[in-house]
């Protein structure tokens, strides 16, 4: 028995900013000081606010220390540990405000979130199955193995209203419904943890923070669409993912959670993990399948869907980590407790990797139904730098973008899908009044030009030729009419591309254009970038009058454009400006702008 | 694992060791745990809160610790905090104290009233 709990966060933000050598340290200090027996250091999943990782929490008092350095451990053991004398200027800002601190579920960033799928990570040790356990871990699969039929289980997930977290949205329990009606002689359950769109880290944290959940889940889905064997798709890019899925796979089986006749009901299952290369089409389910089966990720035509001709063939159900994440949920507690949470059509919690120009970037799970307002200012900790919030992209290169005007729009599929843009699998990048709108379309559609995978023709030449004409606006030498030909493009890609990442592809274009064509109009009709991203159409002037012939921005200018004599106003040369923004920064007169 | 009291077993005992993580909203044992406190041997004391508590499943019970009360020649002090109620101040405690406080008062809610700092005034 411990006496208190230090939980330091082991998620890949927090390791990166060097949360195992915090670790090292806290048992080293603990050690010298005796209390090796009374503390007790456990390595956690992500608690969700990376931006001030690396991230401890001290229990029974629910400290909540933030950007903790290695320097900081002495102090923390010397004063926190052994005194009780919490280190108040250590604590995560919010909570140490006023007289008496504040338990970090107060704070702003936690008290608007509801946890379903996240409701582990941060709580326990990820690696030992014991502690999911005792949060009523594999009492759901107990739950459905000993109590329900298989089509109780897919009656209850139907039930809960629980779609798709991926992106698609289909509901869950018809797709499970559409495996189990198929009979064969082996059926398989696939979990799509390859996550790829640019800023989303949602799948990861689960599977590090709370890998049993994932087991647990599939399991369930085996049961109910009479599948034995699964397999966890997962990126090789994120390690510390895989080996705790290891561990819980090998923990599981030890337990007998995996394997023959679990809980004495007869049903076997188990599980394998391959892991991906990283390629982005390979999220997509048919070419993670392809993937899976050990040929080139490359999509195959639907129908015949995943559930009739699936992995090797056969049915198969596939999942995304979220979506699975929900499931012990919903058996467990019902399917009422689920659909009381959300909108109408959108049940339950969704979360968000929340980044860009944001105060706490990091990870949030909200009901269905909240506004991009409340997650952007409440939670978010709005904009900083005093800056105007323009807009928000959500589902990555596949997705659109939410401008400011409908910032009070409630987020739900439906929602998101009446604005033109999508729910996608859960990144949220917001973008203030410095980013250009053209610039970011670019940015999509150069990952999705790089990403597809060149089997069909209209995303492989159809993204290229789009990407073309992008530049083309953006170095000043676009027309109307390359307007005109980038919005035809687009549909023609969407309508005839071979699987979701071609069909998708044109979406960041399209939204862009839908809520920022005055932007692309000023781009080739005024030859301006309204932002002053797009360096070609951006000059770099000194305000004559207010220059005092300092020279400090000459001396400062890398190439050697900006001329002029001591206590004169000096002059840049465009030809020779690479528009690097050096002189601005360094001006102390505030007399160079961008034009 | 072939029932579901197998599965229950192991939750019972994990849940104990987790018991600590808890924010609690009930009674709060607040040790203290300065120069003083230490030196009089508030550790021991502090730790067999943890493993009574721990015992007899206390869930909305925490055992926490803080610093220096003021009262440095009656450590260990240890206070009961509750929820609209006023604290009660006991003091010169030992482990061997500790089983009676928890019993009397943290369960059956009698503080042990020779313990107290009100006893001083006897």
């Amino acid at each position: 028995m411990y006496r208190s709990h230090v939980l330091v966060c082991g998620g890949t933000g927090c390791t990166s900013s060097n949360s195992a050598a915090i670790i090292e340290a806290l048992e080293k200090e603990i050690e010298a000081k005796g209390l090796k027996d009374e503390v007790k250091v456990i390595k956690t999943g992500c608690f969700g606010l990376c931006a001030l990782g690396p991230i401890m929490v001290v229990y029974p008092e629910g400290s909540f220390y933030s950007e903790v350095k290695v320097e900081n451990v002495p102090e923390i053991v010397e004063e926190h540990l052994l005194k009780g004398r919490i280190v108040k200027h250590l604590l995560y800002d919010e909570t140490a405000q006023t007289e008496d601190i504040k338990s970090i579920n107060d704070t702003n960033f936690y008290k608007k979130q509801k946890r379903v799928a996240l409701r582990n990570c941060g709580v326990i040790n990820p690696e030992d199955i014991d502690e999911y356990i005792a949060m009523d871990g594999y009492q759901a699969l107990a739950k459905a193995l000993t109590e329900m039929t298989p089509e109780q289980v897919i009656e209850v997930v139907k039930e809960s209203g629980l779609r798709g977290r991926g992106g698609g949205g289909f509901p869950t329990g018809l797709k499970w419904s559409f495996t189990a009606k198929n009979s064969a002689n082996q059926k398989y359950v696939v979990c799509n943890a390859d996550e790829g769109d640019p800023g989303a880290f949602m799948d990861r944290s689960v599977l590090e923070g709370d890998p049993h959940c994932i087991v647990e889940a599939m399991t369930i889905c085996g049961y109910a669409t009479g599948a034995t064997e699964g397999y966890i798709y997962v990126r090789a890019e994120y390690p510390i993912a895989v080996h705790r899925l290891e561990i819980a796979i090998k923990q599981a089986r030890e337990y007998g959670l995996l394997g023959k006749d679990i809980f004495g009901s007869g049903f076997d299952f188990d599980l394998h993990i391959r892991l991906g290369a990283g390629a982005f089409v390979c999220g997509e389910e048919t070419a993670l399948m392809t993937s899976i089966e050990g040929n080139r990720g490359e999509p195959r035509p639907r129908p015949p869907y995943p559930a009739v001709k699936g992995l090797f063939a056969k049915p198969t159900t596939e999942n995304n980590v979220e979506t699975f994440a929900n499931i012990p949920q919903i058996i467990l507690k019902g399917a009422s407790y689920f659909n009381s949470m959300g909108t109408e059509k959108s049940k339950g919690t969704k979360v968000f990797a929340l980044g860009g120009k944001i105060r706490n970037t990091g990870l949030v799970e909200i009901p269905m139904g909240t506004t991009l307002r409340e997650i952007i200012e409440d939670i978010g900790g709005g904009i900083p730098n005093g800056k105007k919030f323009k807009a928000a992209q959500t589902g990555g290169p596949s997705g659109g973008c939410i401008p400011a005007s409908l910032i009070d729009t409630e987020i739900d599929y439906d929602n998101l899908t009446a604005i033109g843009c999508m729910m996608g699998s859960g990144g949220l990048i917001v973008m203030d009044e410095d980013n250009c709108m053209v610039d970011i379309a670019k940015f999509f559609l150069d990952f999705t030009v790089d990403e597809s995978c060149g089997k069909c023709t209209p995303c492989r030449i159809g993204t290229k030729r789009m990407m073309e004409i992008l530049e083309k606006i953006t170095s000043g030498k676009g027309t109307l009419e390359d307007i005109d030909e980038l919005e035809s493009l687009a549909s023609y890609i969407k309508d005839n591309s071979l699987c979701g990442l071609g069909q998708t592809a044109p979406n960041p274009v399209l939204a862009t254009l839908r809520f920022f064509r005055d932007e692309y109009i000023a781009h080739v009709v005024d030859k301006k970038c309204p932002a002053g991203v797009c360096k070609a159409l951006l000059s770099i002037v000194i305000d004559p009058d207010k220059c005092k012939g300092c020279t400090l921005c000459a001396r400062k200018c890398p190439v050697g454009a900006i001329s002029g004599t001591v206590k004169n106003p000096h002059v840049i040369d465009q030809t020779k400006c690479i528009k690097c923004g050096v002189c601005m920064d360094n001006c102390k007169f505030k007399a160079i702008s961008k034009k | 694992m072939k029932s579901l009291e197998e599965l229950m077993a192991i939750k019972a005992k994990a849940e104990k060791a987790m018991l600590a993580r808890e924010e609690g909203d009930g009674k709060r044992i607040v040790v203290g745990m300065a120069t003083c406190g230490i030196a009089a041997g508030a550790r021991p004391v502090l730790n067999r809160f943890v493993e009574e508590v721990a015992k007899r499943n206390l869930k909305d019970v925490t055992v926490t610790q803080t610093g220096c009360i003021g009262m440095c020649q009656y450590e260990p002090i240890v206070e009961v905090f509750e929820e609209g109620k006023e604290k009660v101040t006991y003091i010169k405690m030992t482990p061997d104290k500790v089983a009676r406080v928890v019993a009397d008062h943290i369960v059956n809610g009698n503080p042990v009233v020779e313990y107290t700092v009100a006893s001083l005034d006897k």
